[in-house]
């Protein structure tokens, strides 16, 4: 996802190693691909990049610039030809080590967010615990998936440290369609759900499911099948069947075609 | 009436002036804010009815005007020709003015400005020191005019430079521009001519032009005061911009907190589309401009350029990266130049005197005059415009006459939340973009707040802190969990909780912020606590080491008693007290009662003999004072 693909090929250098790229590419994608490791939070290669977690911090510098430096973040930094990348400069480090203290003050209790304090040598935060633990590290993964998809039901809510993610107004958000791309996408498991062969429910809001006809696994809720018969222009029946036995079908179907099995009635609209 | 073209123009603006000499007189009423909340509405209506019909022969004429900067004077009333200046004046006055000044000829020695140090009575406005030191450019016609009259604004010179501006190719504009060395006045100092170049060679058809008024620091006024004393400045400016960069609509995000500069903003678009000064084929001369306002809501961040243009496309005033400039890709991803308020004010200037004219003001880097607003413990708050260079003692104390109550000087706090504290030992400093950053603070939007010894830097730093903790937008961890612990600690050291090695702690969190944050709200935040570090680390120590209060501002670390030597039993600590806490009878010793004290502070700043004094609370704790 940069935001120019179709920028010419440069080359520049990362930690000291040349890496060939196309200029408008992000660092992070590039970096990444040559084997070097940056860590992020908030960032998802399905997603527009969003530059909040501050993890995926590097030294940037060009010739010319005396050694000089100035701190970015990899994840929305487009390349050009001839910069020179520091991934793990002792500053680049530090910074990322103030970062994961305070995430770790924020969320005490959270495996992921330990884990990679720990990385960084942060075995406890030096700063105050929150009294009230959370998971939610407030990436936002959760409410950009949501917009992506072209729901946005749930958003960011309030300033500075009383930010959360949360419905409109708290209440069962109307928009919701109960896929759980949200919780799916949440790096920490923070958003609860509930999900059955007959019902689902998510933010509080209740979704009953559809049945495939075919295997009679619920995999999909009405409002599901609404949505995406909307966005795609198909009609709501077509996503009652389960993929796998749209998969099954249509195999049936080709071998029918090329006579292996005898004809019968498709049972795919 | 539709001005179709330049030669028009100057006839329209001939008849204007003519229409203005015919008055032997004005009454100028400031009619700011700051003012208008002193009573100014209902002494420019006592004029009014004082001299509508009045016996008097002379053609008087009681004009409203914007912000004439002396707030602390305020109600002002300046009468023209003869330039004299009444201040505080009130309703009741106004009769005796009339008869005795604009009728009789005589002063009323009562209403003039009181020089505090020689106590001399100063007549003309020209002559307050507050006045004498100051060079007006942004703020060139405020308190001069009608803000609502456009004939007014013409008269006194408004849109002069558009018109020559048009007559002038886009890159003639831009030369002049750059000849002006004008850099943007919201604070960070950019070189207007290369961002207005950067945009100007941006691909794009549809480019936009803003106006950056979500002024929101604590203490700053100077874009209000322009936007609501001389709107049209501000329009002018950005038609020209639009002009020199190729651009045809234009924005102005005013905050809603800023309801006169809406209704004045509005008015002028209004007055300025009906001439034909915005719209299609403005004078004549084929390019199209039209304005908009834009009313935000109350964000401190949406100021922050990013954040501003998410807000003004409907989403959420939250900042993004800037790796590729709003010159190229800003509102709705298309070519965008935002400029501050009162740098759009100073390009019609510009323009009309030449870009030399502003270059020969101010220092070598920082060119022309910036306008500041001087608060805090100053003896003249208000709104100034000087030269840049002037130094912060000439401010402080030739313009703003000293340090209230002749109290010491303890340090000047410039730039808002994102500057820094500037100390007494740097009150020589020359006043410019680089100097500022220098000593560790900045320009900023042009805040000025003066502290006196009775100011604890901690607390100040705490304050600034606070202020930055409720309105970080939260998007990124730096400034969201950094400013929030950020604020535990000074919590902490105020109320004398502090632990070994917060200092360092503080220190090692700012680092962080100022290189991990987003946007320039979070890499600022820590640099009132940096800058006060540099310069007051003591005090930091006396709080974290000693649980003392140095400046005995901090009401858990301090405790007030009255020395019996030195009470003469006045009872003015009694009065000032606001809790009850002081007994004793006039001519009597006086006692502070510890339980019931609150240390303000109030009964210490009344003492006419400084028999009160402050001491560590744990010095009293130690005496077994209760």
């Amino acid at each position: 996802m940069s935001i120019e693909n179709s920028g010419k090929p440069v080359t520049l250098t990362i930690d000291g190693k040349p890496v060939q790229a196309h200029s408008g590419e992000f660092l992070l994608e590039v970096a990444r691909r040559a084997g070097i490791a940056i860590p992020t939070l908030c960032h998802h290669p399905a997603l527009e990049p969003y530059g909040g977690c501050r993890l995926c911090v590097v030294d940037v510098t060009e010739e010319g610039w005396d050694g000089w430096c100035k701190m970015v973040i990899a994840c929305q930094f487009p390349v050009k030809a001839g910069i020179i990348a520091y991934t793990a400069s002792e500053r680049v480090l530090e910074t990322r080590r103030v970062v994961l203290d305070l995430l770790l003050a924020r969320c005490p209790e959270t495996p992921l967010i330990q884990t990679l304090a720990r990385e960084y040598g942060i075995e406890k935060t030096s700063y105050s615990p929150n009294p009230n633990p959370t998971d939610c590290i407030l990436c936002a993964l959760c409410t950009r998936v949501c917009d992506h998809i072209g729901v946005s039901a749930i958003a960011t809510v309030n300033r500075g440290i009383g930010r959360e993610v949360a419905p409109p107004y708290h209440q069962p958000p109307p928009d919701c369609i109960g896929c759980l791309a949200c919780a799916e996408i949440c790096p920490t498991d923070y958003i609860p759900y509930a999900t059955s062969s007959t019902s689902r429910t998510i933010w509080g809001k209740s979704f009953q499911m559809l049945r495939c006809p075919a295997c009679g696994r619920a995999h999909i809720t009405v409002e599901q099948a609404r949505h995406f018969a909307g966005q795609g222009g198909v009609s709501e029946d077509y996503f009652t069947v389960c993929d796998a036995c749209k998969r099954k079908q249509m195999a049936a179907t080709f071998q029918r075609l090329q006579g292996v099995l005898p004809a019968a009635a498709p049972a795919v609209r | 009436m539709r001005i179709e073209s330049p030669a028009a123009f100057a006839e329209f603006r001939q008849r204007a002036q003519a229409k203005l000499a015919q008055r032997q007189a004005e009454v100028l009423v400031c009619c700011g804010t700051g003012c208008l909340a002193n009573g100014a509405a209902a002494v420019a209506e006592a004029f009014a009815a004082a001299l509508d019909g009045s016996a008097t022969e002379v053609k008087t004429f009681t004009k409203r005007t914007g912000c004439h900067g002396f707030c602390e004077r305020g109600p002002l009333v300046v009468l023209r020709p003869s330039g004299i200046l009444y201040t505080r004046v009130k309703p009741r006055d106004v009769q005796e003015i009339v008869d005795k000044t604009l009728q009789g000829g005589t002063v009323i020695p009562r209403l003039l400005y009181k020089e505090p140090t020689s106590g001399q009575r100063i007549e003309h406005y020209q002559e307050v020191p507050f006045y004498r030191h100051q060079t007006r450019v942004a703020m060139r016609r405020i308190g001069h005019i009608d803000p609502t009259d456009f004939e007014d604004a013409l008269a006194h010179g408004a849109y002069g430079g558009l018109v020559k501006a048009l007559g002038m190719t886009p890159e003639e504009v831009l030369k002049e521009v750059e000849i002006s060395g004008l850099r943007g006045r919201g604070g960070a100092g950019f070189s207007t001519a290369r961002k207005w170049r950067s945009c100007r060679n941006a691909k794009g058809e549809r480019k936009f032009v803003l106006c950056n008024g979500d002024e929101g620091d604590p203490g700053a006024f100077k874009d209000r005061s322009i936007m609501e004393g001389d709107p049209h400045s501000v329009l002018e400016g950005m038609v020209i911009g639009g002009w020199a960069i190729g651009a045809h609509e234009g924005i102005i995000y005013v905050r809603d907190e800023y309801p006169l500069a809406v209704v004045n903003l509005t008015l002028a678009i209004q007055q300025a589309r009906d001439a034909g000064l915005l719209g299609e084929n403005i004078l004549g001369s084929g390019f199209a401009f039209d304005i908009r306002i834009s009313r935000g809501g109350g964000a401190f961040v949406c100021g922050e350029s990013s954040a501003l243009m998410r807000s003004l496309e409907g989403k959420v005033g939250e900042p993004r990266a800037k790796y590729v400039h709003a010159t190229d890709r800003g509102l709705y991803d298309l070519p965008t130049v935002l400029n501050n308020v009162e740098t759009w004010a100073d390009v019609g200037a510009i323009i009309e005197h030449g870009g030399a004219w502003f270059a020969a003001m101010g220092t070598a880097k920082s060119k022309g005059t910036k306008a500041f607003s001087l608060v805090g413990k100053v003896k003249n708050t208000g709104l100034i415009e000087l030269p840049m260079g002037m130094t912060l003692r000439q401010i402080i104390y030739d313009i703003g006459g000293g340090v209230l109550n002749d109290r010491p000087f303890k340090a000047v706090q410039t730039g808002g939340p994102s500057g820094g504290c500037v100390p007494e030992a740097l009150l020589d400093l020359p006043v410019d973009y680089e100097k500022l950053t220098e000593a560790g603070s900045m320009m900023g939007s042009g805040g000025m707040i003066v502290m006196d010894d009775r100011t604890c830097m901690v607390d100040v730093a705490r304050y600034f802190l606070k202020f930055l903790t409720e309105e970080s937008c939260g998007k990124c961890v730096p400034c969201r969990e950094g400013l929030h612990q950020m604020l535990a600690m000074f919590d902490d050291l105020v109320a004398g909780r502090g632990k070994p090695g917060d200092i360092e702690r503080i220190e090692r969190l700012s680092r962080g912020m100022q290189l991990g944050s987003l946007c320039e709200l979070g890499k600022s935040a820590p640099n009132p606590v940096i800058s006060t570090l540099r310069y007051f680390r003591d005090e930091y120590v006396a709080h974290v080491e000693r649980r003392e209060c140095p400046a005995g501002i901090c009401k858990d670390l301090t405790t007030y008693e009255i020395m019996p030597e030195t009470c003469d039993g006045c009872h003015a600590c009694f009065k000032a007290c606001p809790v009850e806490a002081i007994t004793g009878k006039v001519k009597e010793l006086h006692v502070i009662h510890q339980d019931k004290c609150i240390a303000c502070g109030a009964c210490y700043d009344a003492c006419p003999t400084q028999a009160i004094r402050f001491l560590p609370k744990h010095q009293m704790a130690a005496r077994g004072v209760a």
